[in-house]
């Protein structure tokens, strides 16, 4: 269960961070990706999934949040 | 020695680790690689932030170092007690060249040594009441100072002292901040983790200090610098560069700094990040409480310089973006002149570094400049992160080490022989009698500063100081010449 701190990369992108590991990885995909809600599984591009219970509303980045890994 | 292609460099790494045992050879041979510059992540290859191997000569600090000597110890206003045994304060003392201005022992005390000097009777029966009398004497002696940090050497975590409430008892008493800090040497690896407790140290105990405070005025163009400890006045030149573009410089983290720039911080509209391994932890902390967005700069060669300036212009509007053209287009003939008396003298010549968590990569584009190339690298205290961020910036087939031995570094220097090495104070005799130029890249060996167009002059006439001395060619004697 790491914490994660998902920010906006420069590409406009969502960065996720693992402190623990300095682990900086771009988010490829993301199961419910919507104006009003984000979570579900979520895909890195190293392929490493993680999930968090979809959240409403959808959370305003950067912040941290709390993942099981996959 | 020509350029080595991957399976040289790579033999290179085989042949330097046979010497190890088995067990030796397995571990170090993770945190040795061959560049690939193809690749996005630097763990495919590569292995950082680990205990270093028992027996091995490392150049690693500690903890203690990283918060005391790095993060805290430049804020020149604030007292920092090194508490614990005198020897820690006093041997890193005033080492690090972090230049400020102010009346040292006045209101200003970077250069001065604070200690508790525990003696055995402390550390029986335990040292508050020793830090409670100091911190009261302090503020006696010291009635100029903004505030205090308590930095904790080994004894402190060893014998359990409750430093955190000696302070906050201190701080409602004298009315200032009195910030514990739980660096204790033996925590972590290697200095990082000092940085980061550092880091959050700061964010506990100062940042939100001004938070309900408006009185400051800010502006749209408020930025600050993260990460410069002004070694030999480098956020200085660094500073002076954002000021002719517009913007304004209302906090210096932490060289030069003061506390009430700190606490200010959260107020400014962008934090420059130049050191990205010492104070990521508190911009991205920043981002994430007030939204303040952070970018990593890197002020070393006019290449960076103009490639840092015009993305932190992006981050405003058209006017400071015109500056920013004028001030590139102000110091062109400037730093073309520097090129044009140096390239020739230096041309071709071959570089390796060993540093600390940040100049491995950023000064390569320095070095390029010139007409040089960084044949070899390394962290001493990288993660990483750091890595990931260097891999593009070195060649194919270059030597990257990560917490490297000394007997690793002197090896992989005698056979790629190179021209020039960067690294620290505890190299710098090695390699000099080796007859190998030589810099301390650590405090730029006495000189600097190196950041911004100012300091690139200086940096290229240290550069062919060095690397052109005439001294080179007689360090074998005439007697053993002959022989030879």
């Amino acid at each position: 269960m790491p914490n994660v701190m998902i920010r906006v990369k420069e590409n406009g992108n969502l960065l996720f961070y693992i402190a623990k590991k300095d682990q900086e990885e771009e988010i490829r995909t993301v199961e419910c990706d919507s104006d009003s809600e984000w979570g579900g599984e979520i895909e890195l591009t190293d392929g490493s999934r993680y999930y968090i219970d979809p959240m409403t509303p959808r959370p305003t980045f950067p912040t941290t949040l709390r993942f099981k890994r996959l | 020695m020509s350029a080595m292609s991957p399976s040289d460099t790579q033999a290179l790494i085989t042949e330097v680790l046979e010497i190890y045992p088995e067990k030796a050879k397995k571990d170090r041979a993770k945190h040795l690689a061959v560049n690939d510059p193809s690749l996005e992540q630097s763990k495919k290859c590569i292995t950082s932030n680990r205990k270093s191997l028992p027996g091995v000569m490392t150049i690693r600090g500690c903890a203690y170092a990283g918060s005391k000597g790095v993060v805290w110890g430049p804020i020149k206003d604030m007292i920092h007690i090194s508490h614990g045994p005198v020897g820690c304060g006093q041997y890193s003392r005033a080492g690090r060249r972090n230049y400020y201005v102010g009346t040292t022992g006045i209101n200003t005390f970077g250069t001065m040594n604070f200690t508790s000097d525990f003696q055995e009777k402390d550390i029986v029966f335990g040292g508050d009441k020793k830090l409670a009398k100091i911190l009261t004497e302090i503020e006696q002696l010291f009635p100029l100072n903004k505030g205090i940090t308590v930095q904790s050497e080994c004894p402190i975590g060893l014998i359990g002292d409750d430093i955190e409430a000696v302070s906050k008892k201190a701080a409602k008493e004298i009315g200032k901040p009195v910030v514990p800090v739980r660096c204790e040497g033996f925590r972590g690896v290697s200095q990082s983790l000092g940085h980061h407790i550092a880091n959050d140290a700061v964010r506990d105990w100062i940042l939100g200090n001004r938070d309900t405070d408006t009185s400051f005025v800010t502006t749209p163009y408020d930025v600050t610098i993260i990460g410069d400890y002004n070694i030999g006045g480098d956020a200085w030149s660094s500073r002076t560069l954002l000021e002719e573009m517009g913007l304004r410089v209302i906090a210096q983290w932490s060289g030069d700094g003061t506390l009430a720039e700190m606490e200010n911080t959260p107020k400014a509209k962008l934090n420059l990040l130049h050191c990205y391994r010492s104070m990521n932890y508190i911009s991205r902390h920043m981002e994430e409480k007030y939204g303040t967005p952070w970018m990593e700069y890197n002020f070393f060669g006019p290449t960076k310089i103009a490639e840092s300036l015009r993305k932190i212009a992006g981050f405003f509007d058209a006017t400071i973006q015109a500056n920013t053209e004028k001030v590139i287009q102000k110091y062109q003939a400037e730093y073309e002149a520097v090129i044009a008396k140096y390239k020739p003298r230096l041309q071709g010549k071959r570089v390796m570094l060993y540093v600390g968590g940040l100049r491995p990569r950023h000064i390569i584009g320095a070095y390029e400049d010139l007409g040089m190339e960084v044949v070899g690298t390394g962290y001493e205290f990288g993660h990483n992160d750091d890595y990931d961020r260097t891999l593009k910036e070195m060649g194919s087939a270059t030597l990257i080490y990560d917490d490297v031995t000394g007997y690793e570094f002197e090896e992989f220097v005698k056979k790629v022989k190179p021209d020039l090495i960067g690294s620290g104070i505890k190299e710098k005799y090695i390699f000099q009698k080796m007859g190998i130029p030589f810099r301390q890249m650590h405090s730029w060996d006495y000189s600097g500063p190196y950041h911004g167009y100012d300091g690139f002059a200086i940096f290229a006439r240290d550069m062919d100081m060095t690397l052109n001395n005439p001294c080179w060619s007689r360090i074998v004697p005439p007697w053993q010449q002959a022989a030879a």
